[in-house]
């Protein structure tokens, strides 16, 4: 029974979207009801997930493949609230479309009982079957629009995946094959034993696995798909790739890198590989989303950038002790303040753009006068994806930022501020649009209550963690604790 | 692996399925390669048999030979031909060029590595073994496929539904 309790969230979630599905079938004039269906699954997880918190910190099941600990129940909460904001988002635009409604949810159902799964997946067979359950639904929901570009885009995304997830097996291949087992402790004392002897095939094996685990985090040389994936794709369904895959593919790289890898002659390798990779990814982002006229190929561009500021933290993780704990704690504050930022950027998109039928960015112009909720509700986040106080975005860029300088990282440093310099020019060159613009039309609009409710709630939690940080800061500290020696 | 008869089989084996393998990139016609890749996966389950793992060699032949590579037949027959030109592509010399790398690294490290070798295989490594295994330690692995499979299947119905019947599912 052990191991169906742990299971609980993941289990509750897949049982939601079999509901989904069902109900549709049996009363197919209730469809108002599916995304509330949903939603109460996501409510059970998240109630479950709540009920360990008090219970004692560190269990395995499933003998030790899959294991409850703070660090899984962070980012467990993560990734319900998630996919609870993108099914909010979503209602509008599945109504609007008028079929495939149920598929739709189950899928998205299907992809958040991936993700949690990842979150407590400590052996690699285990991480391999939850990565694709969170990734092959994505790939079926990026083509799900009617058009010739959201096939392109779903075509592209399968292709690319399919290959990132063929260098990710054969990563945990080679692992497997000279430490003998998949279980990540297990690794770690295999290669603590005599791992100096393969040094060589460790560090092949570990490229490939930063190259699986990279498509996913969409960070350079790995992101070629953003930008036509998520300009092809539903928004609702970009917004859920660039936070949720995104997430879930940092927390199972922390796993993976500090668990198994965490050896000392390899860690500095990783570190550096990961320090350049952040460099070049912030780089290379933030100048290619200067020159978009399109909000959602920007945004991609920016999520790549921003997983470079991720990265930052990855890199700085290699050394033991107090600067460990910085650095894994501030990746785990950044993913927490990246999740609400940009689904509410996402949100507030979907809702202008199911209103003026474009992605433009000069189309925003006046956004301000025509719809001030959605332009106040825009402009906040993109204050916060810059970095600015008051609001998380700040909190977090700082506490990453001085990881990286704590672990002698200061040039990673350097270069990380110089983009949050370059990204304010293009994210407050749409809260300029909106705000200076004048109109195309008078016509004032109000957003959806289910938008409204979205946009709300994750502005809400950019204000709040950015006034009061301390909370947010505890729980990423407390999660990260089980990997500190 | 000791002696000459187990080295020898590998060798061929392992030649069989470079070949196959490289025939399925290279030959202009789609079937062609279909049949090579039935190759390559047969030359696959030879070296399962070599490893001792005869019930994983004969999982491979039903399954990638018997079902997968007859789907993929079947989608390629049932396909109009489009155009196959891709071959002629200008990413060719790069793509050989990486690929010349990439086999000089591995070539280097699996050399370089001290693998931990067996001289036979170890015992209980049959069909019953791995159903233990995979109704106990990966049990969830092994639910989440199926999981996965029905969620793959609904969306390739949903996404090859064809816009008339999307048309009648929207009005009820």
């Amino acid at each position: 029974m052990n191991g169906i309790d742990v299971l609980g969230p993941q289990i509750s979630v897949l049982v939601a979207a079999g509901v989904v599905l069902v109900v549709d079938a049996l009363f197919p004039g209730q469809r108002r009801l599916l995304p509330f269906l949903a939603l109460a699954g996501l409510l059970t997880a998240a109630l479950w997930t709540t009920s360990w918190v008090g219970r004692g910190d560190y269990q395995t099941v499933f003998d030790g493949t899959i294991v409850l600990d703070r660090y899984a129940v962070f980012f467990q909460y993560v990734f319900a609230g998630v996919t609870a904001t993108v099914i909010l988002a979503s209602i509008d635009w599945v109504n609007r479309e008028g079929r495939r409604q149920s598929e739709y949810y189950a899928l998205v159902l299907t992809v958040c009982a991936g993700l949690m799964l990842l979150a407590g997946a400590r052996d690699l067979i285990t991480i391999f079957i939850a990565l694709e359950l969170s990734s092959i639904p994505q790939y079926i929901l990026a083509g799900w629009g009617k058009d010739a570009k959201s096939s392109e885009a779903g075509l592209k995304y399968l292709l690319l995946g399919a290959v990132a997830s063929s260098l990710l097996l054969y990563g945990m291949a080679l692992l497997y094959g000279v430490t003998g087992t998949t279980i990540l402790p297990d690794i770690a004392a295999a290669i603590e034993a005599n791992g100096e002897s393969y040094r060589a095939l460790l560090i092949v094996a570990m490229t490939l696995l930063i190259a699986g685990f990279g498509f996913k985090m969409a960070v350079v040389p790995f992101q070629m798909w953003v930008p036509d994936v998520y300009q092809g794709a539903p928004t609702p369904v970009a917004a859920f790739l660039s936070v949720g895959s995104k997430a879930a593919a940092f927390a199972v790289a922390i796993r993976v890198f500090f668990e198994a890898l965490g050896a000392d002659f390899l860690s500095s390798d990783w570190s550096m590989i990961f320090a350049v990779i952040a460099a070049v990814s912030m780089t290379l982002g933030n100048l290619m989303a200067i020159v978009q006229s399109d909000i959602k190929r920007m945004l991609g561009y920016s999520s790549i950038a921003q997983a470079g500021n991720f990265l930052v933290g990855l890199a700085a993780i290699s050394v033991a002790g107090e600067e460990f704990t910085l650095g894994a704690s501030g990746i785990l504050l950044f993913v927490a303040a990246y999740a609400f930022t940009n689904l509410g950027a996402f949100v507030a998109v979907i809702a202008i753009s199911q209103r003026i039928n474009s992605d433009r960015i000069a189309d925003y112009a006046g956004m301000w006068k025509t719809s001030p909720f959605l332009a106040l509700g825009l402009a906040f986040c993109l204050v916060s994806l810059t970095g600015i106080p008051p609001t998380v975005g700040f909190w977090a860029k700082l506490y990453i930022f001085n990881a990286a300088v704590r672990a002698d990282l200061v040039w990673l440093v350097i270069v990380g501020v110089l983009n949050s310099v370059v990204s304010a020019y293009y994210y407050l060159g749409v809260v300029r649009v909106m705000f200076l613009g004048e109109p195309g039309t008078e016509q004032r609009f109000r957003a959806s209550p289910s938008i409204a409710v979205a946009l709300t709630a994750t502005a809400a939690g950019v204000l709040v963690f950015g006034i009061v940080p301390a909370p947010l800061m505890s729980a990423a500290r407390d999660a990260v604790e089980i990997f500190a020696r | 692996m000791e002696g000459f008869g187990p080295s020898f089989a590998f060798w061929v084996l392992a030649a069989l399925t470079l070949v196959a393998a490289g025939g399925v990139m290279v030959s202009r016609n789609l079937l062609h390669a279909v049949l090579f890749l039935i190759l390559t996966f047969i030359g696959v389950a030879g070296f399962f048999v070599l490893l001792s793992a005869d019930f994983i060699a004969m999982a491979q032949v039903i399954i990638y030979v018997g079902a997968i590579a007859v789907l993929v037949l079947f989608a390629v027959l049932l396909t109009p031909r489009s155009g196959r030109d891709n071959g002629e592509t200008r990413w060719a010399l790069p793509g050989i060029l990486l690929a010349v790398c990439l086999a000089a690294i591995f070539l280097f490290v699996v050399h370089d590595t001290a693998w931990n070798t067996v001289d036979e295989a170890p015992a209980g490594l049959d069909a019953r073994a791995l159903g233990t295994a995979l109704l106990t330690t990966w049990v969830v692995p092994f639910e989440i496929a199926s999981v996965l499979l029905t969620a793959a299947l609904v969306g390739a119905i949903m996404l090859t539904r064809s816009p008339e019947e999307e048309a009648e599912d929207a009005l009820v």
